[in-house]
């Protein structure tokens, strides 16, 4: 019982600060403290037609967008390589490709930086980004695809090339369909993570910034707070709304090849 | 491969599949840390590079305080988090595993989740709010008329950075541990219990050890990354509160010194590597001695 009351007050300390979020993005005030002051829309009504904000939304967006179909397709490959055949190196190579899972953030945008713009004298841009971003959504990608493609019975795809069709024919009609709610799920969770990914964005963002980079330059003057306090509501809101869909179909997918549900994404 | 068997079609069908996201992550991460290791060997003024062999970034490194101090503090810092996060870990996911009811488990993780998703750079600013000099800790206190004036040990330090960093990397502490949990053989505590072990004891002696291989996985998925983090110890840590990330992100993006900032980074990787194994080797030693 004691125990049930230590997660429930566990659950309260995660939400606190995306409680207050909503709070002082409606609070009458410039100043982000309590006492409230009263009710207003007027930070929302700043985001609108605000040029900047919209470029560095769009931005996001593209690049969110873009690293989502390219850590699915790479998660894809890595999980059904996974649920076939074990060869040698196995351990290895997927260690190895799941990496950026637990390596330190900035060590990665640090070694881009230096191979992109030091060696190979590129010019930054949202490309570098997608390339970051990519590599870091694929580990989760994987994780997420391999509960779709573990569980799945090799005896179907082995009954439909049985029955006359091609491998890619086998793959498309019997096994797509099957792992497909855990393909929308690797898709929404990749957009979050590269939507919200701040750490790596700052080092390889080009003249246009990201909307966390741009969030982050708003975090320098105290005029802008009640903005931020505004976007970061429906940033958050968004993310959650993502979220719960990613989770759905997740689960779907679990369920429709056959599965246990373990519950969680790792 | 090199063994001389050969490979069935399945397998190679399978190492072909693998073969795009491994030439992936070799391109994006194996290359550009070569790179970055071997530029830690070379020296940069302004905007030219001087490519000769020297180990003048990592004697720097050695000798000025400033990296020394903000190294040892990083570390320190890490290993706090660590230690937060998994103790104050552990029983929640204890309960979702032994308390909660299967079909409600995934909720319950799901919930767990949802905050670690959202929003890090708007998350982080808003522990400023909470912890702040008016912020929604001090008011509180005070209106309870528990303080005259407000704490202001809660901000622009390293406390703040602990208490930042912990909130940020639960979810990833909890995930570890349950899933180990989930594992037990449930009729292992029946028989320590039918042996005549209290609950608390068979806590100690069945449960606990048996988790030991989730806590250790769940302390390294917290302590690595959180080394890496410039964030938090920005917004939340003051003058005495920045880090070794912060420092390695000036001499990058500032300082335009990318072979110092490299020579760090590579210093800071090596530190938390051998800390990391060394903990996975005492924590193997100590499992042992308890079978």
């Amino acid at each position: 019982m004691s125990l049930r009351v230590y997660a429930i007050a566990y659950l309260i300390f995660l939400y606190a600060p995306i409680v207050l979020l909503p709070i002082f993005a409606f609070n009458d005030a410039t100043i982000i403290a309590f006492p409230l002051s009263g009710v207003t829309t007027e930070w929302f009504g700043a985001l609108v037609g605000n040029r900047s904000l919209q470029s560095a939304l769009v931005n996001s967006l593209i690049i969110a967008g873009c690293t989502a179909v390219f850590a699915t397709l790479l998660g894809i490959c890595a999980a059904r390589a996974g649920a076939m055949a074990d060869y040698p190196g196995k351990r290895g190579i997927t260690g190895f490709v799941m990496l950026p899972l637990v390596l330190p953030e900035i060590i990665v945008a640090v070694s881009l930086l230096v191979i992109l713009r030091q060696v190979l004298g590129l010019d930054l841009g949202n490309w570098t980004i997608i390339l970051a971003h990519v590599l870091i959504c694929t580990p989760f990608s994987i994780a997420i695809l391999n509960g779709a493609f573990g569980n799945l019975d090799p005896s179907m795809e082995e009954a439909a090339l049985d029955l006359g069709c091609s491998r890619w024919e086998a793959f498309r009609l019997v096994t797509l369909p099957l792992v497909m709610p855990g393909i929308i799920s690797s898709l929404l969770i990749s957009f979050t993570i590269s939507l919200d990914e701040f750490i790596i964005a700052f080092f390889l963002t080009g003249a246009n910034p990201t909307l966390p980079v741009y969030i982050w330059g708003l975090l320098r003057f105290p005029a802008q707070l009640p903005i931020v306090m505004a976007l970061g509501t429906i940033l958050v809101g968004l993310s959650i709304i993502l979220l719960t869909i990613a989770e759905i179909f997740r689960r779907r997918g679990i369920t429709r090849s056959g599965g246990q549900d373990t519950g969680g994404f790792l | 491969m090199s063994s001389g068997s050969p490979l069935t079609q399945d397998q190679s069908r399978a190492i072909r599949l693998m073969g795009l996201p491994f030439a992936y992550a070799l391109a994006l991460l194996a290359i550009p840390l070569g790179a970055v290791l071997l530029f830690s060997f070379w020296t940069q003024d302004f905007m030219t590079v001087d490519t000769t062999f020297t180990l003048d970034n990592y004697r720097e490194v050695a000798e000025s305080p400033i990296y020394g101090l903000l190294l040892r503090r990083s570390l320190m810092v890490s290993g706090l988090v660590t230690l937060v996060t998994v103790v104050l870990a552990y029983p929640v996911a204890y309960f979702v595993s032994f308390h909660v009811a299967p079909s409600k488990k995934s909720l319950w993780l799901f919930l767990i989740t949802i905050p670690f998703w959202t929003s890090y750079l708007i998350r982080v600013f808003l522990w400023k709010v909470i912890l702040g000099y008016n912020g929604v800790i001090n008011s509180g206190l005070t209106q309870l008329g528990l303080i005259d004036e407000p704490l202001t040990f809660i901000l622009y330090n390293v406390n703040a950075v602990i208490i930042t960093l912990a909130h940020a990397f639960a979810p990833f502490a909890i995930l570890p541990i349950f899933v180990v949990l989930e594992k037990i053989d449930r009729s292992l505590l029946e028989a320590s219990r039918d042996l005549g072990e209290t609950k608390v004891s068979t806590f100690f002696w069945v449960t606990l050890p048996l988790s030991m291989p989730g806590v250790v996985g769940a302390a390294l998925i917290v302590f690595i990354p959180t080394i890496g983090d410039y964030v938090t110890p920005e917004l939340m840590g003051g003058a005495g509160g920045k880090l070794i990330a912060n420092m390695i992100q000036t001499q990058f993006l500032q300082l335009n010194n990318a072979p110092l900032g490299a020579a760090l980074a590579i210093v800071a990787m090596v530190c938390v590597a051998g800390i990391s194994i060394l903990f996975v080797l005492l924590n193997r030693r100590w499992l042992r001695r308890q079978t």
